[in-house]
């Protein structure tokens, strides 16, 4: 991997309270809830979109309601009212959120603080209205500066209809159509905000982008879009999410995330993914449904996703990447935790189509309390895909006797040539091992914390560093309390 | 340094230990023998706190304090190990982090300031080759794919990390040739202090030839039937045990 050399950006990040991100404008109005046609052209209008945008949202909408929400998934989902949703909330004005954070449900706060939040992003991420609370300009500007040298851009989706419009109307469907699916075909029609990345030819991005800590995005995220361009030999590594569990409002999210890799171009996509889970006893948390693809065009061209996913009463994630490319490569590293009643349903597909296309999966998959965590993956190669190679790993670990773990490997392989290999194993953590962990002076809550963390040593290598440590802590916090 | 008076133990509502009397003073090694199902192993596992045992009775002070009230944890942090039977394998958690925890969690309880990374790998350095074991062992998880032996001697490289008062080695001879099992005892021998004492677990009379004990006692169905001096041992690699339980 190119990430393991010095990198001042990631120590700089983890000095500092806040992370590079960007503001998004956002429009003071709310639509009432329901979904029609005249919504879709209000969500247009209130973002002054051009005529081409509204035109792929109304084709969206109208191949949506044609749909019906996919049941194949091993999830048990209440049906969801799509009529009764409002698709373009306020980022600024929270009518419902807490005031201050007295109001803050008191576990969550204490979550924060064992994760070192500081108070500011604390009440940002409880939903509380914050302004300008971090001393972000600076940050951002002296980065902004930066990328504008090289070319690179960085900015809300929003901002790039506007004013990289070639670039959107080149590259926005094309890994991931509006027609794909159902989630797919709503954030399609619907969506509110997101990311916009283009690395140039030759490039190497000298940070990590991230999405990190916008905080307004973060309240927008209902239906975010992402879209990343590596052009040729360009190189850029890629941050999504938060670690502090985020307060949201809405129970819905629908994102679509396109990552587009040109010749030699390499594009490392991480996740860390702690939406609120929902209470102990099931009540309330995320739907997340996301629709994440790559497709590598190029030859030569890479992309990796990694994800640490502890959050979400509901997950419903496939990141996927088509091997277009001759020789082009694709990795796909996960931890999903499910506790209490989470459940996820979670895993990889990977489309061989290029000559000598290689892919890796290595999935594991944690499960405690009450929850089910299923892992589905794809392998695909096709009849051209001469000397295909793929490996997958899946890994489930049950903590207690009371979760599921499932794995729904599919694989459809039409060329002779083609090695593909499937790992699949179950384990427990006994009694035996945390006693011992015991007797040597670990108390079992640590104890847990380090199995755990090393049964996903091999994925949260893959995270870059600030985040890997974050994340370690996640893990052992999301499974507090699930044994002994 | 440890006081059992007249512990009763039990698992899944049997009745194991009936009635254990025993004194460790610093400086002392016992020897436990016995046949087996005596309750060798449920003695060791009651004074460490494994779960699965319920003392229903009797009382064993440790070091002044009441040991059967302490958390397994906390009574590895005030200074009492095993050395387990079959220890038991960790996938995943290599053993620097695994002692890493274990010695910081032990020093936060005695309210010092966790070890340095440093200072950790350097006492790591020491005590490996304090104990003989192989470099590639430590760079390994916990006890995966270690041999019979290794298992062994991984046990008293911890031992010699967490440097405990009172070591409780549980048939730490099973399984060991004889080449290892001259290092594991040279190991046991080279940690023990005029403060620091020993309960030796064993069948057989030939660890007793490397860790020589001051007592030896007797454990027959759940009581200590005999306590003697070391020419025990020869007496019971000779006769067996049956002399005993028949003058019972």
């Amino acid at each position: 991997m190119k990430q393991e050399e010095p990198n001042q950006y990631v120590k700089q990040v983890a000095e500092e309270t806040y992370k590079y991100g960007f503001t998004t404008d956002v429009e003071t109005e709310v639509i009432e809830k329901g979904l029609n046609e005249d919504v879709v052209r209000l969500i247009s209008k209130m973002k002054d979109e051009p005529d081409w945008m509204l035109e792929f949202r109304l084709k969206a909408y109208r191949h949506w309601i044609t749909m019906k929400m996919p049941t194949w998934a091993h999830l048990d989902i209440d049906e969801i009212d799509y009529q009764a949703l409002s698709y373009y909330a306020d980022p600024t004005k929270k009518k419902d959120g807490p005031k201050s954070l007295d109001e803050v449900d008191p576990e969550l706060l204490d979550t924060f603080n064992k994760l070192g939040i500081p108070l500011e992003e604390q009440m940002a991420l409880s939903g509380i209205a914050v302004d300008a609370v971090m001393d972000s300009v600076s940050v951002k500007t002296t980065f902004k500066d930066t990328l504008i040298e090289k070319g690179i851009i960085f900015c809300s989706f929003s901002e790039a209809v506007k004013e990289h419009p070639d670039l959107v109307r080149e590259y926005m469907g094309k890994v991931v159509p509006y027609r794909d699916n159902f989630f797919a075909a709503l954030n399609s029609a619907v969506f509110s905000d997101g990311s916009f990345v283009y690395i140039p030819k030759g490039v190497r991005c000298p940070m990590e982008l991230s999405t990190y800590f916008r905080i307004n995005a973060a309240h927008t995220g209902q239906f975010e879009r992402t879209l990343i361009i590596a052009d040729e030999d360009s190189y850029v590594s890629y941050l999504e999410g938060c670690t502090a569990p985020q307060r949201d409002e809405n129970q819905l999210h629908a994102a679509i995330v396109e990552v587009y890799t040109h010749d030699r171009a390499e594009v490392k996509y991480s996740t860390v993914q702690n939406w609120y889970p929902g209470d102990k006893n099931g009540n309330g948390g995320i739907y997340n449904f996301v629709t994440k693809r790559g497709l590598c065009a190029g030859e030569s061209s890479k992309i990796s996703w990694t994800q640490v996913e502890t959050g979400s009463a509901i997950t419903w994630k496939y990141p996927s990447t088509i091997l277009k490319g001759d020789n082009s490569i694709s990795e796909f590293y996960s931890v999903a935790v499910t506790n209490n009643y989470q459940q996820a349903d979670t895993g990889s597909k990977m489309i061989h189509l290029g000559k000598n296309t290689r892919s890796t999966i290595v999935s594991k998959g944690i499960s405690a309390g009450k929850s089910v965590n299923s892992y589905r993956g794809l392998v695909k190669i096709a009849a051209n895909a001469d000397g295909a190679r793929n490996y997958s790993q899946c890994d489930s670990l049950l903590l207690g006797d009371q979760c599921g773990a499932h794995t729904f490997p599919y694989m459809d392989i039409k060329n002779d040539s083609a090695v593909v290999e499937h790992e699949a194993t179950t384990s427990k953590i006994s009694e035996d091992q945390l006693f011992y962990c015991n007797q040597r002076g670990i108390n079992t809550e640590d104890a847990v914390g380090l199995i755990v963390n090393g049964y996903a040593k091999e994925v949260l290598n893959k995270l870059p560093m600030e985040f890997a440590v974050e994340a370690q802590k996640l893990l052992s916090i999301s499974l507090e309390g699930t044994v002994g | 340094m440890l006081e059992i008076k007249d512990l009763h133990a039990s698992i899944n509502g049997k009745e194991i230990l009936k009635g254990i009397n025993l004194n460790v003073r610093p400086g002392e090694v016992h020897a436990i023998m016995g046949p087996n199902g005596a309750g060798k192993s449920t003695m060791s596992n009651v004074l460490v706190g494994h779960p699965k045992y319920e003392v229903t009775k009797g009382t064993v002070t440790f070091n002044g304090k009441d040991l059967l009230e302490m958390a397994p944890e906390t009574r590895s942090h005030e200074g009492l190990f095993l050395s387990f039977q079959y220890p038991v394998e960790i996938p995943g958690v290599s053993m620097v982090n695994f002692m890493r925890a274990a010695m910081n969690e032990r020093r936060k309880y005695q309210g010092l300031e966790p070890l340095k990374a440093g200072e950790f790998l350097k006492l790591m350095r020491e005590k490996r080759a304090f104990v003989e074991m192989d470099s590639k062992l430590v760079n390994r998880a916990v006890n995966e794919g270690f041999s019979g032996g290794e298992k062994k001697r991984n046990e008293i490289f911890q031992m010699a990390m967490l440097e405990p008062k009172l070591s409780i080695l549980d048939e730490t001879d099973s399984g060991l040739d004889i080449d290892a099992l001259r290092i594991v005892a040279d190991g046991v021998n080279k940690l023990k202090t005029p403060d620091t004492s020993t309960i030796v677990i064993t069948h057989y009379q030939r660890l007793l030839d490397y860790i020589k004990p001051d007592v030896i006692h007797v454990l027959y169905d759940g009581r200590i039937v005999k306590s003697a001096g070391p020419e025990l041992a020869l007496e019971l690699e000779e006769k067996g045990y049956d002399w005993i339980t028949k003058e019972k």
